[in-house]
């Protein structure tokens, strides 16, 4: 028993003295040429048409090109893999001609059959790979209604509507175009073993640890000047800081409002902004109960204070909103608009007027989610300022998924209000989803607070199907005022994205489509 | 012995299964499912029935279970649709990670508090004691992902002498010493905790057993006081200390579902809480059915080796 004893002690100083030794400063400074991405959670899959994530988005739009891309800083769509393509006159026919000499990561040529493939694999049921989704956005592209081979490099789109968002939606992951070959020989593990077109290739995948890209020295639009792309799940915000401080990372994602300041008066880094088109809103029960008015509707926008929301619980990390379009989409962005202003006495008045003082309000919050920032405490901040006016809202809180179970099947004699964020690559896709009453979720939309107004469905309708971007932007210009007055949500904020990068880091920007592009970023 | 053993496997087979119908009403009961988790705010009631056909969650509940135990039985646990990958391979590659973790953790716990116990018992009231039952205070106090994400502010960020987070350096790293490097940290917060209570035990148990009879007897035999210590009272105070590292070492196991989130360690507790906040039924089930195995060999484990050194248990 003794040595026993003397074994435990023994131990216990050789593990100290290990510990010790094993400490040193290799620890900091990642590799140069080599990026090192801190995200936000391991990704779900790589392949782009089954996923759904911002955090997936980031990596496969350094593997794959799409028919069309958004151009730099832009919501615009430049040519990609199409040199051009041509529109009939009434809106049906796309016919895209298509990039001469570019081969996937695997070897094989990408043409007119490859793209065929691509999106039949999504669209058809019988499609020998359909078995490989599901492909959740394939809706994105269900106007389409067959793709067809004209020749090796000219494709030709069919669809059974005029639909104004194609092209847009063309140039978002969903549209990414994926080796068929790849596909073939992995079917359902082709997620985990990817190949595209684009300026990085798969290296490898430590489950839960990162995905390595390295450049693909043959990419058509010039060899990216990195060697290697690292992306590393850290969940958690406060480490995935702690990595940024320590060196562990080269750049960083979704900085919590907390550290921006941190990172900003640190020369040995630089924070990166950009708008990008994020609304964050309260939708509020227009069926039932106080909201059924609009003046208490209004009322309610008047009583928040989104300054107070925008500037001291996000810290600055967002902007006021007045819209269901974000003014990212700066051509159909009515900047006529001004938002509420807080005015506590003109929301008493309001709800005077309308005699619902002191009515009871269900408000539902999240604890957190996708675009959703920092729920919580805004809803805390909303609740106060509705009770300053003579509201008496009481909170109930969900985890993310229960939440968006309750809040997708309508509001209806659940709650008066609930909080909801969405991202998206049109003008076109929240207003459809959110505001027609061809959208109540009984119709299978989103218009879970049972928003209706005629004319406002009418505007949303039209400019889907209108070609001539002048005339579509009109369209939505007329919409937003009629939505503005009606004020089915308290519009809130549209959410700046950012990133910390380190002071070594060259060429990196962030994009208003809020993917990752990471194509002319150099660490040298 | 060895029929022992086997009954108690055979009793651990009805409780797995039993887990596997508790946890698998339980995915089915909280609200939100798969298909709204991938689709997010995309979750149409016709998408979500889209995806459900594709998944085969939109047969009876009763056949998806059966469907599954019948997998089961072939040594598949199905495919995770939120990994894309099957269920088998992410959970041992992730348990591996989680069981060099816990175990090295736990064999640290079991050196500090044996040695803090013993110290502190035999030094009662003296400053050793003191300082030592301090500690443990603090320790037993602390909470550990607090205490994680200090020590990472300490050592990886202040001072830069250990890595922040992960398992292996992500580029250029994977031998054995990077290995290790990434795992002070994380082992070494798992396991204060455990080292209190294991100290404060020990300490507790060597106090009683140093006021029986028989250690007085071989006092006045005139046996030196090292070998009444060690000889006499630490191996009769190490019968009942052994159990509760049994119980520690579940503890360890559970506690890793912080630690593993703070240090992105990639291990099984990370695991299953992405998989039920993103609802990925099997993966759950899967780990779950890990886990709970792990239990109940640990307590097997412990309850072996505790019949080992207690002689009236040995029958």
């Amino acid at each position: 028993m003794r040595r026993t004893l003397g074994m435990l002690s023994g131990t216990a100083i050789l593990a100290l003295g290990l510990a010790a030794g094993l400490m040193g400063p290799a620890a900091a400074q990642t590799p140069p040429n080599v990026l090192i991405v801190g995200q936000i959670a391991e990704p779900q899959s790589l392949d782009p048409h089954t996923v759904t994530a911002a955090n997936d988005f980031r990596i496969v739009v350094n593997i794959y090109d799409g028919l069309v891309r958004y151009a730099d800083g832009t919501l615009e769509v430049e040519p990609a893999l199409a040199t051009d393509w041509e529109i009939s006159e009434d809106g049906l026919t796309y016919t895209f001609t298509l990039r001469e000499g570019v081969n996937f990561h695997d070897g094989t040529p990408f043409n007119a059959e490859a793209v065929k493939f691509n999106f039949d694999r999504m669209l058809d049921e019988n499609h020998p790979f359909y078995g490989t989704g599901p492909f959740p956005l394939s809706f994105n592209f269900e106007s389409v209604e067959n793709v067809e081979v004209v020749d090796d490099l000219t494709v030709r789109f069919t669809l059974s509507e005029p639909f104004a968002p194609f092209l847009s939606n063309l140039a978002y992951p969903t549209g990414l175009i994926v080796s068929p070959a790849a596909v073939e020989a992995n079917g359902e593990d082709y997620g985990r073993n990817p190949a595209g077109t684009g300026a990085y290739r798969f290296a490898q995948w430590q489950s839960n640890t990162s995905v390595v890209l390295e450049a693909n020295p043959e990419y058509w639009d010039g060899a990216p000047a990195l060697e290697a792309l690292v992306f590393r799940p850290i969940t958690d915000a406060n480490t995935r800081v702690a990595e940024m401080l320590s060196g562990g990372i080269d750049v960083m994602v979704e900085v919590p409002p907390d550290n921006i300041a941190t990172f900003a008066d640190d020369p040995n880094f630089t924070v990166h902004e950009a708008t990008g088109p994020h609304v964050w809103y309260v939708m509020l029960n227009a069926k039932e109960g106080p909201f059924a008015d609009p003046r208490v509707r209004q009322a309610a926008n008047y009583a928040v204070n989104k300054e107070g929301l925008v500037n001291d619980i996000l810290q600055g990390t967002a902007e006021i909103s007045d819209s269901p379009v974000p003014p990212a989409f700066g051509w159909a962005y009515n900047d006529e608009l001004e938002p509420y202003p807080y005015d506590p006495e003109r929301a008493r008045e309001l709800l005077a007027e309308a005699g619902a003082e002191g009515a009871s309000l269900t408000f539902y919050v999240t604890e957190g989610g996708s675009g959703m920032l920092d729920p919580v405490n805004m809803g805390t901040a909303i609740q106060a300022d509705l009770e300053a006016v003579g509201f008496d809202v009481s909170i109930e809180t969900y985890e993310f998924n229960t939440f968006l179970g309750l809040v997708n099947a309508g509001l209806e004699g659940q709650a008066d209000m609930a909080q909801m964020a969405w991202m998206t690559n049109d003008p076109d896709t929240l207003p459809f989803l959110t505001l027609r009453t061809d959208a109540w979720p009984e119709a299978g939309g989103f218009n879970s607070g049972y928003y209706s107004n005629p004319e406002v469905d009418t505007l949303i309708e039209e400019a889907r199907v209108e070609t001539d971007p002048e005339a579509r932007a009109a369209l939505y210009r007329e919409m937003q005022t009629l939505v503005f007055e009606d004020a089915p949500w308290i519009f809130v904020a549209n959410w700046r994205q950012n990133a910390v990068t380190t002071a070594n880091v060259e060429g990196f920007s962030l994009q208003p489509s809020f993917l990752l592009m990471l194509q002319d970023v150099a660490k040298p | 012995m060895a029929g022992y053993i086997g009954k108690r496997l055979l009793a651990a087979i009805p409780v797995l299964f039993g887990l596997s119908i508790i946890v698998f009403l339980i995915m089915a009961l909280i609200p939100g499912d798969p298909a709204t988790a991938i689709l997010g705010s995309f979750a149409t009631p016709e998408n979500v029935a889209r995806i459900n056909r594709d998944l085969g969650l939109d047969r009876p509940l009763h056949e998806q279970y059966l469907v599954w135990v019948g997998n089961l039985m072939q040594g598949d646990l199905g495919r995770s649709f939120r990994l894309n990958r099957p269920v088998l391979d992410e959970v041992l590659e992730r348990f591996g990670a989680t069981l060099i973790l816990a175990s090295v953790s736990l064999v640290l716990c079991s050196i500090f508090g044996l040695l803090a116990g013993i110290v502190s018992a035999v030094r009662q009231f003296g400053w050793a004691d003191r300082l030592i039952t301090l500690f443990v205070l603090i320790g037993i106090s602390i909470p550990s992902f607090w205490l994680g994400l200090l020590m990472i502010l300490i050592f990886a960020v202040q001072w830069r002498v250990l890595p922040a987070s992960g398992m292996y350096a992500v580029y250029g790293g994977g031998d054995f010493w990077d290995l290790l490097r990434h795992l002070i940290l994380p082992a070494t917060t798992l396991a204060v905790v455990a080292t209190g209570v294991i100290a404060r035990l020990t300490r507790a148990a060597m106090l009683e057993v140093l006021r029986q009879d028989y250690v007085r007897t071989a006092r006045a035999k005139g046996l030196s006081e090292r070998k009444v210590i060690y000889k006499h009272a630490f191996k009769s105070a190490l019968v009942s200390v052994v159990p509760v590292i049994g119980i520690q070492a579940g503890f360890v196991l559970g506690g890793a579902v912080y630690i593993e989130t703070v240090f992105q360690w990639p291990g099984i507790g990370a695991m299953l809480v992405n998989a039920i906040s993103t609802r990925d039924i099997l993966l759950v089930q899967g780990g779950v059915l890990v886990v709970a195995a792990s239990y109940v060999l640990f307590n097997l484990l412990a309850d072996v080796v505790q019949a080992l050194l207690d002689p009236r248990l040995k029958s």
